[in-house]
């Protein structure tokens, strides 16, 4: 399972692992958007602590779970980012969005 | 000044297909580590690739399946050159392609690549022509521990 998906009062935490690029950032959007739109969490936690390798697609996937959500106001955090991928989170700026743990 | 000479090279030709992302770049880092690059050395390249060769696939050939050119030199510098083609649709402003969050790849694409390619490159080219193709140059220095 390249995401596994937890809920508890309110915290949407995924759990991503692999690898993350173009060809594979679409199962790990679905899987992510239906569970976001059921529960309408206070907050998603991404967790990139067993993600191997991420190529900008993370940061397109981050961006879009981000957007989605501000729908009903949830905070969106990133969490276990290995150095290269905190490298490109900078790199996209995404704490100016409110993104936290960046 | 010497000229340097190249010591190896190899070439490779893929479909535009996108699990042939994954292949591209662990291709060319296997190719890389007879230099024995850093870990972060390997995961600036694979990123490079894995951004150009997406290029390829979701800009250059949008509306079908085609071939990708990925060439790999290492010179007697220590200097490693990356050289990604397609013969897709072309860029027709390389300038305003170039600049960060820019995308015509839709909603879920960050518009990042090239930005990403220069950041974690020590040099990057792009060369296009509308309707003949595109050509990404990349470059850099690997450090040599030995």
């Amino acid at each position: 399972m390249p995401v596994v998906i937890n809920q508890n009062k309110g915290i949407m935490t995924a759990a991503l692992s692999g690898e993350i690029d173009h060809h594979t950032a679409k199962a790990l959007r679905e899987d992510i958007d239906n569970a976001a739109q059921c529960a309408r969490p206070k907050r998603l936690v991404l967790d990139f602590s067993e993600v191997g390798f991420m190529d900008s697609s993370g940061i397109g996937l981050i961006m879009g779970r981000y957007r989605l959500t501000q729908e009903w106001e949830c905070q969106v955090e990133l969490t276990g980012a290995s150095p290269s991928i905190a490298r490109m989170i900078r790199l996209a700026g995404l704490g100016r969005l409110g993104i936290t743990g960046v | 000044m010497r000229k340097r000479e190249v010591l190896n090279e190899m070439r490779l030709v893929i479909d535009s297909r996108s699990a042939n992302e994954s292949f591209a770049r662990v291709a060319v880092a296997a190719f890389i580590a007879q230099l024995d690059p850093t870990v972060e050395e390997i995961s600036d390249i694979k990123t490079a690739v894995s951004e150009a060769v997406t290029n390829c696939i979701v800009h250059g050939y949008r509306n079908g399946i085609g071939s990708i050119w990925i060439q790999a030199r290492i010179y007697s510098d220590s200097r490693v050159m990356l050289r990604v083609r397609d013969k897709g649709a072309g860029i027709s402003d390389i300038k305003q392609a170039m600049e960060p969050l820019f995308t015509t790849g839709g909603a879920e694409r960050g518009g990042l690549g090239f930005t990403v390619m220069e950041s974690f490159m020590d040099d990057l080219k792009v060369h296009s022509v509308v309707g003949k193709g595109t050509t990404v140059t990349m470059e850099k220095k690997i450090v040599q521990r030995r």
